[in-house]
């Protein structure tokens, strides 16, 4: 799942995935802004069939937050 | 043969596959359109990830050009009407699907927007329509035609859909001004007025769940309508079947806009 999860940021922010850690920060690392975050917030919504509420998205600050969370939902 | 066959035109507004410039632009291909894009401009040229997007799905289907605009700015217009011109000639339609708020301007209380917040939703919102129509009418064979994206929180109000209702207002008037402009042309000007649909930039006007709940619970057709029926019915506005149509906003959402009370089971105990 991290690897997938790692192809999705990937290709949404277009960086390559050696650049990608768990450590990487969206914003600071990854230079997402708002629409890149909602976007991969909803692609991660259908890729792993979970539903993540608005106010949730702030609590995703790097990669390794998303995948923590999206483990988390998926075992809820 | 399709209905756009040898038709040619102009799409601005795919920022993704949720976009609902998207679902018009499949149903405009599968009839044969030739069709150029634009997205938004990509801040780091070493990862053009907004032009990425765009490509990824428009280029299988032979999109004529992909280049970027900015509808802020004037000069990058008149280089997306230039390129227009260049590839085709003549065209006969282009599609509007833009909009943009500064989120704290859009979620708070419209009594709190600021002034310059109003301005740059009005601008991108409304303006970029204008805009895009001066340097559009030129080029518009006869029974060409226009189309832009509205809502019904710019005729009434939508608690939530704040600073964006004012804009459609204001988009949806400017419909009904360049239509009685172009009209003696031949060329029409319409817009279609989408039910909730899923997309990044309904993210930004509360939410999402809740507005889906509600045409499911009080629209006629007690439910939601699709992207897909967004973009059958704006191909249709675009297309010759729709020659004697300009000035219209056309609700293609479920028939929620012509209700004022809910089902008479609404608030039954379930």
């Amino acid at each position: 799942m991290e690897d997938k999860i790692i192809s999705i940021v990937s290709e949404q922010l277009s960086v390559s995935k050696d650049e990608i850690s768990r450590e990487s920060n969206f914003i600071d690392d990854l230079q997402a802004d708002s629409l890149d975050l909602v976007e991969l917030g909803m692609k991660f919504e259908e890729e792993f069939g979970v539903s993540i509420p608005d106010e949730d998205y702030e609590t995703m600050k790097t990669v390794g937050d998303a995948i923590d969370y999206i483990k988390q939902r998926e075992n809820a | 043969m399709g209905l756009f066959e040898g038709k040619k035109g102009i799409v601005l507004g795919i920022a993704n596959d949720h976009s609902i410039a998207w679902a018009i632009t499949q149903q405009l291909f599968a009839e044969g359109a030739e069709i150029g894009f634009t997205h938004l401009p990509d801040k780091d040229p070493a990862r053009p990830k907004n032009e990425n997007k765009v490509r990824k799905l428009v280029d299988p289907h032979g999109a004529k050009f992909v280049i970027p605009c900015d509808v802020t700015s004037d000069e990058q217009l008149d280089t997306v009407f230039e390129k227009t011109e260049q590839e085709f000639g003549k065209i006969d339609f282009v599609l509007h699907s833009i909009a943009f708020a500064p989120p704290a301007d859009l979620t708070g209380p419209v009594y709190r927007c600021s002034r310059d917040g109003f301005k740059l939703a009005m601008e991108i919102s409304v303006y970029s329509l204008i805009a895009m129509a001066g340097r559009a009418q030129g080029l518009l064979n006869e029974g060409g035609s226009m189309l832009t994206l509205s809502y019904l929180g710019g005729e009434r109000v939508i608690p939530g859909y704040n600073l964006m209702g004012l804009c459609k207002s204001a988009l949806e008037s400017a419909v009904g001004y360049l239509a009685s402009e172009f009209g003696p042309e031949g060329k029409r000007v319409n817009a279609v007025s989408a039910g909730p649909v899923k997309t990044v930039s309904a993210s930004g006007v509360g939410d999402i769940k809740k507005m889906f709940q509600l045409y499911e619970t009080f629209s006629p057709m007690r439910r939601n309508i699709t992207a897909e029926e967004v973009g059958k019915s704006s191909m249709f506005l675009l297309s010759d079947y729709a020659s004697g149509i300009t000035g219209e906003v056309l609700h293609v959402d479920a028939g929620y806009h012509c209700v004022a009370a809910p089902p008479l089971d609404a608030f039954d105990e379930k």
